[in-house]
């Protein structure tokens, strides 16, 4: 491996999974139809081929100076002196990063699928699904001009929805998937519009080119805001930031491995990662930048206080998603890319850890409702053993994943604004206090539930246990600042001392207390039973029903918005106006023609001689103009 | 007054003029067949004219009337057959009441 | 001298009798004026020294075509209502004498390029090497054989009894 990786194998990273779900629609599915398990091991071995050769980048780049890879590009669409249009990859250590994520976690999830949707009708689709999915999000992360990451951009919003609505005959997922689908196409008009911006005052979609421009400070400063503005609103779209969240809770609707994949470690991450990628714009346009930070802070805390009230398991966890992923896009607005990422990369094993272990959960009882469980940490162990970790490592407890991760950007925060690090060391707690809630709901206790609760098989289990590992050890790479100078970050704000090292600030202490005395809290309210959760809702009556309605979002949205406003008068209007106007001008267009057709039509009366006069009328008519005028 | 191009093509121009009329004017099918084969021995003269005043070297117009008479010739046979199938059907051969192909 | 009367002659009649094959009532008779237009036709072909087509025009036409329309006309009854006239009647005689005179007048404003050589006598077998010969006319007499073969097939079809 010491090798520099041939530049075939790296356009070969997209297109084994492309190859795989070309493969299983085209050929498996028609031909083998009565063999399932065929689809799954081609797209397993797809993504690990894909993981394989990812690594291998990965070594190549650290064995580069400048960590940087030069592939040849493709033309595609020119059009002199205006357009140029190159299909080509930018690899660094982002994209990498990112190529592995997405690899290992697809890889996890493809496996554990063999077990969790075994004997599902659609099983063939879901794998040509996922295949696809895999190749539009590593496309994503891969291409190196805008237009082409808008196209992968929607392939991957595309893949959300069909997976969504993956039991589409099911009205609620049929609902969450056009949900999905059509919050997410709001964030993305915020994209487009900020692609065609960047295109027209300066001609090109290539990024690298943009972030020369932006560094050099050849962009107005103004067009420079409007359109880092929208790359932010479509990254919100897909990360569900605040005020365009509402699709991902319901998107909980799919099977749970696709929450995992998609909606909690790589489609949903794709917003964070597309402001890393042209961070650059962000970083020459503080409005913009601290927009970035706000929203994320915000969305942190603001998705945290509604998982606290939730029964349903995956309903916690996608709010816990919102949430980590506010702290992401708050990382990015006051660290930069590289502490941004570093949750991003953390987060995705132990959020895709915590579904997969969710799946494992209702596999076993049958029910993601966390009333009916209960006491599975006997009949469950490896899943409990597994979500326990990935649940320390969310809370952020040292020296598990998410702690380090958590704490540079706790660092950034405090070092840059102090709002924002109230707010997101109040997260904290609320962040431990719901997973422990979480925990012990379901693991502690007595089992609730009807059902007969049953460990999950060993193609279920093994997975879980890699990303168990890499939930602990993956915050390790950046204990001295490794994975930060990958990212080009020679100093940040984080902690480099080291694995004990960062034990010696104070900081990190408050933030292990905050989540200490969240677990503490939970421990009491729903393990021990020292405090009735009932009290307390009763209590703060008011905010409990604000969190459990979701601060009536979905009404705002659906009702006010959506039927009052928009069905009820635009779009009635709308209908008036085609009815009426548009409506009648063809239909009067049409009128017209049938009227002159019915009146000259007598002209054919089926009178031969009468068309021969016509007929010599008509060559008089020729010879005479000719004869005076020819 | 010696004899020219100008007269035959005349003589040409008479003919053809009564069978158009003829062709165009008459309710009998037959009539109307009559008055194409008028129209189609005027078109004939004007050939054999041309050949004989402009190229009398070369026959190219007599070629032309030959293959004029063949043409003539297969129209009449298949006209006369619809003629005569029509006749069957429908009892008549008057063209203003076989107008099945109007509005 | 001779050739002038004898033009003028056969002119006479070939219009006399174009005019009474329209406008007979009796179609029968109409069609025997038709047999005189074509021999008049064939003598018109004569003056102009087309010796062989004469010949033709009489076997085909006179022989071939006229009996066939006599023919049909013995086996649609056709003498019995006689021919008449439709609707159309004065707008066609006004077209047509619009034509004659839009037709006479090109005809004698346009200065021919008339050839002073004497006609080529006898004709027929000129005609055979122009129409026989390579280079010559035996593509389109090819397809004239597979045209009659095509209306002869075709005008079975139409005959035959269902």
């Amino acid at each position: 491996m010491e090798a520099i990786i041939p530049n075939s194998l790296v356009w070969m990273i997209f297109l084994l999974p492309l190859i795989s779900f070309v493969l299983i629609a085209l050929f498996i599915k028609p031909f083998l139809n009565n063999s399932p398990r065929i689809s799954g091991y081609i797209t397993i071995s797809a993504v690990a081929g894909s993981l394989i050769l990812s690594l291998w980048l990965l070594t190549s780049l650290l064995n580069t100076p400048s960590h940087e890879l030069i592939i040849p590009d493709f033309n595609w669409l020119i059009i002199e002196g205006s357009i140029n249009i190159h299909l080509g990859l930018t690899i660094d250590m982002l994209t990498v990063i990112m190529c592995i994520v997405v690899t290992t976690v697809s890889l996890m999830v493809q496996i554990y699928s063999q077990g969790y949707m075994h004997g599902d009708p659609g099983y063939h689709r879901y794998y040509v699904y996922m295949s696809l999915f895999t190749t539009a999000m590593l496309g994503l992360v891969m291409v190196d001009n805008l237009l082409l990451m808008y196209v992968f951009w929607e392939l991957v919003g595309l893949c959300s929805y069909l997976l969504i609505g993956f039991w589409f005959h099911r009205p609620a997922a049929a609902r969450a998937a056009k949900k999905a689908f059509i919050v997410t196409r709001l964030g993305d008009f915020g994209f487009l519009a900020a692609i065609l911006v960047l295109f027209f005052s300066k001609g090109t979609l290539d990024v690298s080119q943009l972030h020369g421009y932006a560094v050099a400070g050849a962009i107005g400063s103004a067009t420079l805001t409007w359109a880092a503005i929208g790359i932010f609103l479509g990254a919100a779209g897909k990360s569900a930031q605040f005020p365009l969240h509402v699709w991902l809770p319901d998107a909980m609707e799919g099977p749970t491995p696709v929450s995992a994949l998609i909606h909690a470690a790589t489609m949903v991450a794709a917003g964070v990662f597309l402001v890393a990628r042209m961070f650059p714009l962000f970083e020459h346009s503080p409005e913009a930048l601290s927009i970035v930070a706000y929203i994320g802070g915000f969305t942190a805390i603001f998705a945290a206080t509604m998982g606290l009230v939730m029964n349903d398991i995956k309903r916690v966890l996608a709010y816990s998603t919102i949430s980590q992923l506010g702290y992401m896009m708050l990382g990015l607005g006051v660290g930069g890319v590289a502490i941004g990422i570093f949750h991003l990369f953390n987060h995705a094993f132990f959020k895709a850890l915590l579904f997969l272990g969710a799946g494992s959960v209702n596999h076993g009882t049958k029910t993601f409702d966390m009333r009916f469980m209960g006491g599975l940490r006997k009949v469950m162990p490896w899943t409990y053993a597994t979500f326990l970790i990935a649940s320390l490592s969310i809370a952020g407890i040292w020296p598990l994943a998410g702690f380090w991760s958590k704490d540079e950007i706790l660092a950034s925060a405090l070092s840059e604004n102090t709002l924002l690090f109230v707010l997101s060391m109040i997260t904290v707690f609320m962040t431990a206090f719901y997973m422990f809630r979480v925990v012990f709901m379901t693991f502690g206790g007595e089992y609730r539930g009807s059902e007969k609760p049953h460990e999950s098989p060993p193609v279920m289990v093994v997975p879980m246990v890699v990303l168990a590992v890499l939930a602990v050890v993956s915050g390790w790479f950046n204990a001295t600042g490794g994975f930060s100078h990958l990212l080009g970050h020679g100093e940040s704000h984080s902690f480099t001392e080291g694995f004990f090292g960062i034990l010696s600030h104070p900081l990190p202490w408050i933030s292990l207390a905050m989540a200490g005395s969240g677990i503490l809290l939970a421990y009491a309210m729903y393990s021990a039973k020292w405090i009735s959760p009932h009290r307390i809702a009763w209590f703060f009556r008011s905010l409990y029903v604000l969190f459990s309605k979701k601060y009536w979002m979905d009404e705002l949205y659906e009702d006010a918005i959506g039927q009052r406003l928009l069905s009820d008068r635009l779009f009635a209007g709308m209908k008036l106006l085609d009815s009426k106007v548009i409506d009648g001008a063809v239909n009067g267009v049409a009128d017209t023609v049938v009227d002159i057709g019915n009146s000259v039509r007598r002209a054919q009366s089926g009178q031969l001689q009468l068309y021969g006069l016509f007929i010599i009328l008509g060559v008089l008519a020729i010879v005479i103009s000719l004869l005076i005028w020819g | 007054m010696t004899l020219g191009l100008e007269h035959f093509l005349i003589l040409s121009s008479v003919l053809f003029a009564i069978g158009l009329y003829g062709a165009l004017s008459r309710r009998s099918a037959v009539v109307i067949l009559m008055s194409i084969e008028v129209m189609l021995g005027a078109v004939s003269i004007a050939m054999v004219a041309f050949s004989r005043y402009v190229v009398p070297a070369l026959l190219t117009g007599q070629v032309f009337t030959i293959f004029i008479i063949v043409v003539a010739a297969a129209e009449a046979t298949v006209g006369l057959a619809i003629i005569i199938a029509i006749y069957r059907r429908r009892e008549t051969i008057d063209v203003t009441k076989i107008d099945l192909m109007k509005w | 001298m001779g050739l002038e009367i004898a033009f003028w002659l056969l002119a006479t009649t070939a219009v006399v009798s174009a005019i009474a094959v329209v406008r007979l009532r009796n179609i029968f008779r109409a069609a025997l004026c038709l047999i005189l237009c074509f021999l008049s036709i064939a003598g018109i072909f004569v003056t102009l020294s087309a010796d062989f087509l004469a010949a033709v025009q009489i076997l085909i036409n006179v022989g071939a075509i006229a009996i066939l329309i006599i023919l049909a006309i013995m086996l649609t009854r056709e003498v019995e209502r006689g021919s008449l006239p439709n609707k159309l009647q004065f707008p066609v005689i006004a077209a047509c004498t619009l034509f004659l005179g839009v037709a006479v007048f090109a005809i004698v404003r346009t200065p021919w390029q008339v050839s002073g050589l004497p006609p080529t006598e006898p004709t027929t077998a000129e005609l055979a090497n122009s129409l026989f010969t390579e280079g010559g006319f035996i593509l389109p007499v090819e397809i004239a054989a597979i045209l009659l073969l095509a209306t002869i097939i075709g005008a079975i079809v139409l005959m035959r009894e269902k």
